[in-house]
C-alpha cells in the first residue's frame, strides 16, 4: 500500500483563492476591506455634507428649552423644560403604551388562542375570524380605525349635560366615555397610604414564600395545600384590614362635568386608548396563534399518558401540557412584545406623543438635528430590543429540555 | 326433553342511529351543545354575530353609490353607507396621482404580474419562467416610462456578463471566483462606458418610449404593490445570504451579518423609513438625490431581509447536523451542498415563517404614508381633505382593509397549500 505523497508546500498566489486552507481567510480580508471602505465612504460623505450645511454633530440641544407642550405625560413637564426632558417624557409614554398593550394583548391572546382550539364549532370559527381579520389588515389601518371609532361614535362632553342627557356615565356614574377621551375615577392617596403599599408588597413576598413552601411540602410528603386560596387570602386580607384600620386613606376622585368638559378624575386621551387597544388587538391575534401552536405542539401521547395515570382533565392541562407548551410559547411571545413596542412608534398617526413624536418629531424639526435625534431614537429602540432578546436567550438557556 | 333453542335465521337489520347522534341534529349536539358550558358559549357567539351583522348588513347593503358628496348621502339616509366616495375616487385609491390617460400602464403591469408569478407559484408552468425574469424590467419601463432601450440595456449588460462567465468557466479559467470577478468587472465597464452611447444610438434609430411619470405621482395600491412586491422579491435572496453568513464559521462575515440583522430588527421600520426620507442624503455624496420610492423600496427590502434571515436561520437550525456532514462526506462543495441538500430542506421547514414575513412586509408598506407618500391610507386622508367627502371614514377604511385582507389572506392560504404539497414525511 502506497500512500500518496503529501502535496508540495510551494505557496502560490492562486492558492489564496483555490486552497480551502487560505480561502476562508482571504475571503474575510476582502470582505473586511470592502466593508471598511463602504463605512469610511459613508462617514466621509456625512462629514462633507455636514460641512456644506454648516452643521456640526453635538448633543447640546438636549439641554435647550423645548418650547412645546406635551398633552399626555407621566412626569412633570412644561414648555420650559429641556428637549432632553421631552425625550424622556416620550420614552415613558412609549413604555406606557407598550406595557399596557402587552398586558391586554396577552390576556386576549391566551383567551382567543384557547377558544380557537375549542371543540365548539361556532366558537372556533369565530376566533379564527378574529385572528385572520386582525392579522391580515395593516396595524396602521387598525390604529386609525379605532381612533375614528372613538372620536366619531362617542358623545361630546356636553351631551352629558342637563336633566335628561343624551349620554350617561357608566359604572355608577364613574366612567365617562367622550370624544375627547375617557374619564376614570382617579385614586387619591391620603396620609398613611404608603403603609398600605408597604403592607401589600410584604404580603406578596409572603405569598411567594408560601407557594414555595407548599411546593416543597408537596414534593416531600405528596400532600398538596389549597395554594390558590391561601395565597390570595395572604395578599388581599392584610391590605384590606389595614385599609380600614387606617381609616380609608385611599379614596377615589370621580370625574364631574363642569362647563363643557369633564374635570378631575383620570383623563385618558383617545389617542392613547386607540393606540393601545389597536396594538393590543393586533398583537393578540399573533399571540393567539402562538398559544395554539404551543398547545398543539405537545404530543397527544402526553395527554394520553397523563390520562392513563389517572389525572383529571384540568390537572392534565396544568401539570402536563401547559409546562411543556410554555417552553414553546414564551420566546415568540416575548418577541411579539418587542414587535408591539416597535409598532407603538406609529403613535404619530393619532397624535400620541411617544418618543418618536417628541425626540424624533418635534425636537428634530425644531432643532434641525436630524442625525443626532435619529441616532438617539434608534439607540433607545435598540436598547429595548437587546434587553428583551437577551431575556429570551436567558429563558431559552434555563428552560431547555435537558437531554441525557 | 324438549329442546328449546332459538336460532336466528336472518340478521337483524341495523337500527337507525338515534336521531340525536346523526345528521344535522347530531352535528349540532356534538359540536355546539356538548356540555352546558359549550351551549352557553354557542349562544353567546350567536348573539355576538347577530349583533354585528344586524347593524352591518343594512348599512352595507343599502349603501349609496351614486351621490355627489357626503352631504347628499346624509340627506338621503344617514344610517347607511356612502359608497359613492369609492365610486368617485376608486381610481385614486388604485393609482394615486398617476396621469389618468396612462392608467392602462399600471393595469397592464398588474396583469403581467399575475402572469409572471404563475411559473413561480405552480411548478407545472415552470417553462414560462423566462417571462418572470423579463418582468421586473418590463414593469419598471411600463410604470415609470421613458425609453425602452434604457431599461433593456440593463438586461443586455447582465446577459453579456453571464455569457462571459459561462464561456470563461467552460474554456479558459476553471476558478469560479476569478471568472466571476472578471465577468463582473466586464459588466461594470459595460454599464459605465458602453451603455449610454448604445442607448442613444438605439433611441435615434428606433425611438420607442413611453411618457415619463415621476415617482411622486405613484400612489394607492399601485404604490403598495410596487414597494411590497419589489421588497418581497429582493429580500428573499438577501435573507438567504444573511442567514448563511450568520451560520458561517468565518468570524468577520458572521459579525457583519449578526450586526446588520440585530440592528435592523432592533429598530422600528418607521425610523428606517425616516432615515430614508431625511437622513439618507447625509450618507451619500453631496448633491446626490435619488428617487424617494427607490429609497423606500431599499429600506423595506433591507428591513424584511433581516427578518427573512432569522426565519431561514431557524430552518437551518432545524436541520440535523448529519445532513451537513453527509453532504460533506459525499464530496460536495459548500455551495453545492447548500444548493442541493441544505437549502431545499431548510426552506421547506421555514415556509410558514417566510410567508409571514412577506405578509408583514406587504402590510408594512402602509407605513410610507407617514413619510407622506400616497399609499391607500395616506390617500384616505387626502380624500377626506376634500370638502365633498369631509368626515367620511368607514367606507374608505373598509374598502382599504378588504383589499389588504384579500392579498394577505391569499398569501397565507397559498403557504398552507405549499406546506401540504411539500410534506414528504408522515
Amino acid at each position: 500500500m502506497s500512500s500518496a505523497a503529501p502535496p508540495s508546500e510551494n505557496f502560490k498566489l492562486s492558492m489564496l483563492l483555490s486552497d480551502t486552507r487560505y480561502r476562508g481567510m482571504s475571503l474575510q480580508v476582502i470582505t473586511f476591506i470592502i466593508f471598511m471602505a463602504v463605512f469610511f465612504w459613508l462617514v466621509d460623505n456625512t462629514i462633507k455634507n455636514l460641512a456644506l450645511l454648516d452643521k456640526d454633530v453635538s448633543f447640546n440641544f438636549l439641554w435647550l428649552r423645548a418650547g412645546y407642550d406635551i398633552n399626555q405625560r407621566l412626569i412633570p413637564y412644561t414648555a420650559d423644560s429641556t428637549h432632553g426632558m421631552a425625550a424622556i417624557v416620550g420614552i415613558l409614554n412609549t413604555l406606557l403604551v407598550a406595557f399596557v398593550g402587552c398586558i391586554i394583548a396577552t390576556v386576549l391572546g391566551l383567551f382567543v388562542g384557547i377558544l380557537r382550539l375549542s371543540k365548539n364549532w361556532i366558537v372556533a370559527k369565530l376566533m379564527a375570524a378574529y385572528i385572520e381579520g386582525f392579522r391580515n389588515v395593516p396595524i396602521l389601518l387598525w390604529i386609525v380605525m379605532v381612533f375614528a371609532l372613538l372620536t366619531e361614535f362617542t358623545p361630546a362632553p356636553k351631551a352629558f349635560k342637563g336633566a335628561e342627557p343624551e349620554a350617561t356615565m357608566l359604572f355608577f356614574e364613574s366612567v365617562a366615555i367622550t370624544n375627547r377621551g375617557t374619564y376614570f375615577p382617579a385614586p387619591i392617596f391620603g396620609e398613611g397610604s404608603s403603609f398600605i403599599f408597604i403592607c401589600f408588597l410584604l404580603s406578596i413576598f409572603v405569598a411567594i414564600y408560601f407557594i414555595r413552601y407548599a411546593g416543597q411540602k408537596k414534593r416531600d410528603t405528596g400532600k398538596s395545600l389549597p395554594t390558590v386560596w391561601i395565597s390570595t387570602a395572604i395578599i388581599v386580607l392584610p391590605t384590606f384590614i389595614l385599609f380600614f384600620i387606617l381609616g380609608k386613606p385611599i379614596s377615589l376622585e370621580y370625574p364631574y362635568l363642569k362647563g363643557f368638559n369633564f374635570k378631575e378624575g383620570l383623563h385618558l386621551r383617545n389617542s392613547f386608548i386607540a393606540l393601545t387597544l389597536a396594538l393590543a388587538f393586533y398583537t393578540s391575534a399573533f399571540i393567539a396563534e402562538i398559544v395554539r401552536a404551543g398547545i398543539m405542539a405537545v404530543s397527544k401521547g402526553q395527554t394520553e399518558a397523563a390520562a392513563s395515570l389517572g389525572l383529571r382533565p384540568n390537572r392534565i392541562m396544568n401539570l402536563i401540557i401547559l409546562p411543556q407548551a410554555l417552553r414553546i410559547i414564551v420566546p415568540p411571545l416575548i418577541s411579539n412584545y418587542l414587535n408591539l413596542t416597535k409598532n407603538s412608534s406609529l403613535a404619530i398617526a393619532v397624535g400620541y406623543m411617544d418618543v418618536r413624536g417628541t425626540l424624533g418629531g418635534i425636537t428634530l424639526n425644531q432643532t434641525g438635528r436630524e442625525l443626532e435625534s435619529m441616532l438617539l431614537l434608534m439607540g433607545f429602540y435598540l436598547c429595548v430590543s437587546l434587553l428583551i432578546s437577551s431575556f429570551i436567550n436567558y429563558f431559552n438557556r434555563s428552560f431547555q429540555i435537558v437531554v441525557r | 326433553m324438549t329442546k328449546i333453542a332459538f336460532v336466528r335465521k336472518h340478521a337483524i337489520p341495523p337500527a337507525a342511529p338515534p336521531i340525536t347522534e346523526v345528521g344535522a341534529v347530531g352535528w349540532l349536539k356534538q359540536n355546539l351543545f356538548s356540555s352546558w358550558l359549550n351551549s352557553i358559549l354557542t349562544i353567546l357567539s350567536l348573539y355576538f354575530i347577530v349583533i354585528m351583522l344586524w347593524d352591518f348588513i343594512p348599512w352595507a347593503y343599502g349603501g349609496h353609490w351614486n351621490t355627489k358628496s357626503l352631504r347628499e348621502c346624509l340627506d338621503l339616509d344617514p344610517d347607511v353607507a356612502c359608497f359613492s366616495v369609492l365610486a368617485a375616487r376608486w381610481k385614486q385609491l388604485l393609482f394615486g396621482l398617476y396621469p389618468a390617460e396612462e392608467y392602462w400602464r399600471p393595469t397592464l403591469t398588474f396583469i403581467f404580474l399575475l402572469l409572471a408569478i404563475v411559473p413561480i407559484l405552480f411548478p407545472k408552468f415552470f417553462k414560462f419562467f423566462w417571462f418572470s425574469v423579463i418582468y421586473p424590467g418590463l414593469a419598471i419601463w411600463l410604470l415609470w416610462g421613458g425609453s425602452f432601450w434604457s431599461v433593456s440595456i440593463v438586461y443586455i449588460g447582465l446577459a453579456l456578463g453571464t455569457l462571459l462567465f459561462l464561456v470563461l468557466i467552460r474554456s479558459y479559467i476553471h476558478n469560479y471566483v476569478i471568472a466571476a470577478l472578471l465577468s463582473f468587472g466586464f459588466t461594470a465597464l459595460f454599464f459605465f462606458i458602453a451603455s449610454d452611447p448604445i442607448v442613444k444610438t438605439l433611441d435615434t434609430i428606433l425611438p420607442f418610449s413611453l411618457p415619463f411619470v415621476e415617482s411622486l405621482k405613484m400612489g394607492g395600491f399601485t404604490l403598495s404593490l410596487i414597494v411590497g412586491i419589489t421588497g418581497i422579491v429582493a429580500s428573499f435572496p438577501i435573507g438567504i445570504l444573511l442567514a448563511l453568513g450568520r451560520q458561517s464559521n468565518l468570524p468577520v462575515i458572521k459579525m457583519i451579518c449578526v450586526g446588520f440583522i440585530e440592528f435592523i430588527r432592533g429598530v422600528p421600520l418607521i425610523t428606517l423609513l425616516f432615515v430614508a426620507s431625511v437622513l439618507l442624503n447625509y450618507f451619500l455624496p453631496p448633491g446626490t438625490n435619488f428617487d424617494i420610492v427607490l429609497r423606500v423600496v431599499i429600506m423595506v427590502t433591507l428591513f424584511s431581509a433581516a427578518y427573512m434571515a432569522e426565519v431561514i436561520r431557524g430552518g437551518l437550525a432545524g436541520l440535523p447536523l448529519g445532513q451537513h456532514e453527509a453532504s460533506a462526506s459525499l464530496g460536495l462543495t459548500y455551495w453545492q451542498s447548500q444548493r442541493l441538500i441544505i437549502m431545499p430542506q431548510a426552506l421547506k421547514i421555514s415556509i410558514p415563517g417566510i410567508v409571514n414575513t412577506f405578509i408583514g412586509l406587504f402590510k408594512d408598506t402602509t407605513l410610507v404614508s407617514i413619510i407622506s407618500l400616497r399609499d391607500p391610507i395616506g390617500l384616505a386622508s387626502t380624500i377626506r381633505a376634500d370638502q365633498k367627502w369631509n368626515g367620511i371614514y368607514w367606507e374608505l377604511y373598509v374598502a382599504i382593509g378588504l383589499m389588504f385582507f384579500i392579498f394577505c389572506y391569499g398569501m397565507s392560504q397559498y403557504s398552507q397549500y405549499l406546506e401540504r404539497k411539500l410534506k414528504t414525511d408522515k
